[in-house]
């Protein structure tokens, strides 16, 4: 983050200022305007997708919101200005306080899950021991694997009937019949919340594992001396010269997290009876499931606004992280 | 933060240092604690490796899953003892279309990305352009955009411009999972690279284009083999504009191929098994053959 605030470190090459004639000083201008354009026509491409890409559709986004925008339009070409309608009938449809508490689980459970546990890992491998960097990146395969691979390996996992978890849990003698891991109302957000974990822990061990290389070994050699080792150096000093590291990788674990759609589409498609339902999957359903595109519109800028929250909260804590 | 952490791998693959894998040697003093830490240590092995395969059951079991027979097995055994491979041949005359049309705009989507960052990472990384902070900004606020908001508008452009159902239209959204992380990583890396060799170049007369071209391309090569491997990937795995953009069976990504087998009641799960086996290759061979450009990629992931 500190790279919007960092100046970019070459100048253009350009004439020592004060010598010469109007006429020179006229060229000189000329070519430092055609400079200026040579060095801007480097930027116009990425400049101009990222307007379509993502300018243009926030923008419509927002404008669909207000608007009555169905099949018909597709055809007939007119999305008649509805005001507030949108927001209206999304916010005080019953679906809508499910979403947004699914919304909260998922992430909380999500971010609480991945960050234990790949707080944990890290810390462990910080040990020296053989064969640690083989093992360190092996464990990065669950993230790289594509979001549907995993979600459809881990609905033949939970699968009730001949799914290997429940037979392992049979066999353990801990469960009779199997469990409707995917498929009960009570345990599907549960389940989804555990695969999710699964997916985050490579990268919180990744991140966690470089801020946790930075603290320098004096501090615990110093620590050691004062008696602090095991838990109280952890305490002492991981814990505190983690702090940046951990609010970046906590608010960027939450905006990935609240826009997740693969894995929830993929294991449960929001169900059963809606228990699996987030802002994001219920902006997808009533865009190209109900073709209701105005209330999807204002559903996702919902969600962008609850992301928009957490980006303020990345940006202070990336500051932070800077100052530090 | 996270950007810096970007700018040291890159910097530590510019130099071709292997990356620290924390192997420091330990220092006992004692000759007799030698032995017994010796011990420790394997054990922190064996104790990482118990991690590892919990975390990776799932990988074993879908490998050992699409080597079941097919069928009405109501149990899938726990080795593949007896592999069988009739999963893959029925994925592959199934699944063999969407694997290549995934193919041809994952490498599509490398060509365009590595084509528009790596212009813009030299821009941003040599020249002092107004706005460059802004643009970086913007790049990073993308990443906050949920990707259903972006394919909600998306829909409606691409009806009116006929792109839907297309392999250039799928190439054109995809690449914005790969446009800005490949941006990022490209100009943390040139950051890195000595400044005097581009002023000499220009001093030596070559114009603005042969200077990126010949100088500042090849001496990229390890940020743009990075960035163009993680673009693939990420192209690869989208699943959320296959399923947007496209309508019908024609441009159809294996991703979505995955999706629609385990939407309807599965009774063949060693085929699904079996695609998705054949959908994650690119992962795992990216994991073991281009570990270096996996870790530098990695830790920018916190851009991701």
């Amino acid at each position: 983050m500190s790279a919007t605030v960092e100046l970019t470190r070459r100048q253009p090459a350009s004439l020592p200022p004060g010598t010469g004639n109007s006429r020179r000083l006229n060229r000189r201008w000329n070519h430092r305007r055609r400079e200026r354009l040579y060095q801007w026509m480097f930027l116009v491409p990425a400049v101009a997708y990222l307007a379509l890409f993502f300018g243009y559709p926030v923008a419509k986004n927002v404008i669909m919101g207000f608007q009555e925008y169905s099949t018909s339009t597709f055809y007939t070409g007119e999305a008649p200005w509805v005001g507030l309608q949108n927001y209206v009938t999304v916010v005080t449809s019953s679906l809508f306080t499910t979403s947004l508490v699914n919304t909260a689980l998922f992430t909380a459970g999500s971010i609480a899950g991945q960050f234990v546990i790949g707080l944990a890992l890290a810390v462990f491998f910080k040990r020296k021991f053989p064969l640690n960097g083989v093992l360190r990146s092996l464990l990065l395969l669950p993230w790289l694997l594509p979001l549907i691979v995993s979600s459809a390996v881990w609905r033949w996992i939970l699968d009730k009937d001949s799914g290997a978890l429940n037979n392992f849990l049979g066999g353990l003698g801990i469960i009779d019949t199997g469990v409707p891991w995917l498929t009960s109302t009570s345990l599907a957000l549960a389940a989804v919340v555990g695969v999710n974990i699964w997916i985050g822990i490579p990268f919180n061990v990744t991140v966690l594992y470089g801020g946790l290389q930075d603290i320098p070994d004096e501090l615990y050699e110093a620590a050691s001396l004062d008696g602090a080792t095991g838990w109280r150096a952890f305490q002492h000093v991981t814990w505190p010269m983690l702090r940046p590291v951990v609010s970046v990788v906590l608010v960027l674990g939450v905006v990935y997290t609240l826009k997740v759609l693969d894995i929830i589409l993929g294991l449960t498609n929001g169900g059963p009876a809606n228990s699996t339902q987030t802002v994001a999957t219920q902006s997808y359903a009533l865009s190209f499931q109900e073709f209701k595109f105005g209330e999807g519109a204002a559903m996702g800028n919902i969600l962008v606004l609850i992301s928009l929250v957490f980006a303020v909260l990345y940006l202070r804590a990336n500051r932070r992280a800077v100052d530090e | 933060m996270t950007v810096n952490a970007l700018k040291n791998d890159a910097g530590q693959l510019a130099g071709g240092r292997r990356l620290a894998g924390g192997q420091r040697q330990l220092s006992s003093g004692q000759a007799g604690g030698r032995q017994a830490s010796e011990r420790k240590q394997w054990g922190s092995t064996a104790l990482a490796i118990l991690f590892l395969a919990i975390m990776l059951f799932p990988v074993y079991w879908m490998i050992n899953a699409s080597l079941q027979p097919n069928g009405t097995t109501l149990q899938t055994s726990w080795f593949p003892l007896a592999p069988d491979f009739t999963g893959y041949a029925t994925a592959i005359s199934q699944q063999g279309r969407n694997l290549g049309t995934s193919l041809v705009v994952s490498l599509g989507s490398v060509l365009l990305s590595l084509a528009i960052a790596a212009p813009a990472a030299y821009a941003l990384a040599y020249f002092k352009v107004r706005g460059a902070g802004v643009v970086l900004f913007a790049i990073l606020i993308s990443q906050m955009i949920p990707g259903i908001v972006v394919a909600n508008a998306l829909y409606t452009a691409y009806n009116d411009l006929g792109l839907l159902n297309s392999i250039p239209g799928l190439i054109l959204a995809d690449s914005s999972h790969g446009i800005p992380f490949a941006i990022l990583i490209i100009r943390a890396f040139m950051n890195g690279m000595p400044g005097s060799v581009i002023e000499a170049a220009r001093v030596d007369g070559a114009g603005h284009i042969r200077t990126f071209w010949s100088i500042v391309l090849p001496l990229s090569r390890n940020a743009l083999i990075t960035s163009g491997l993680f673009t693939f990937l990420f192209t690869w795995s989208d699943f959320l504009f296959a399923l947007t953009l496209t309508t019908t069976d024609d441009v159809r990504p294996v991703t979505l191929g995955i999706f629609q087998y385990i939407g309807a009641y599965v009774n063949d799960w060693s085929s699904v098994m079996a695609t998705a086996v054949l959908a994650s290759i690119p992962a795992i061979v990216l994991l073991l053959v281009a570990q270096k450009y996996v870790a530098a990629g990695t830790r920018g992931g916190a851009v991701k």
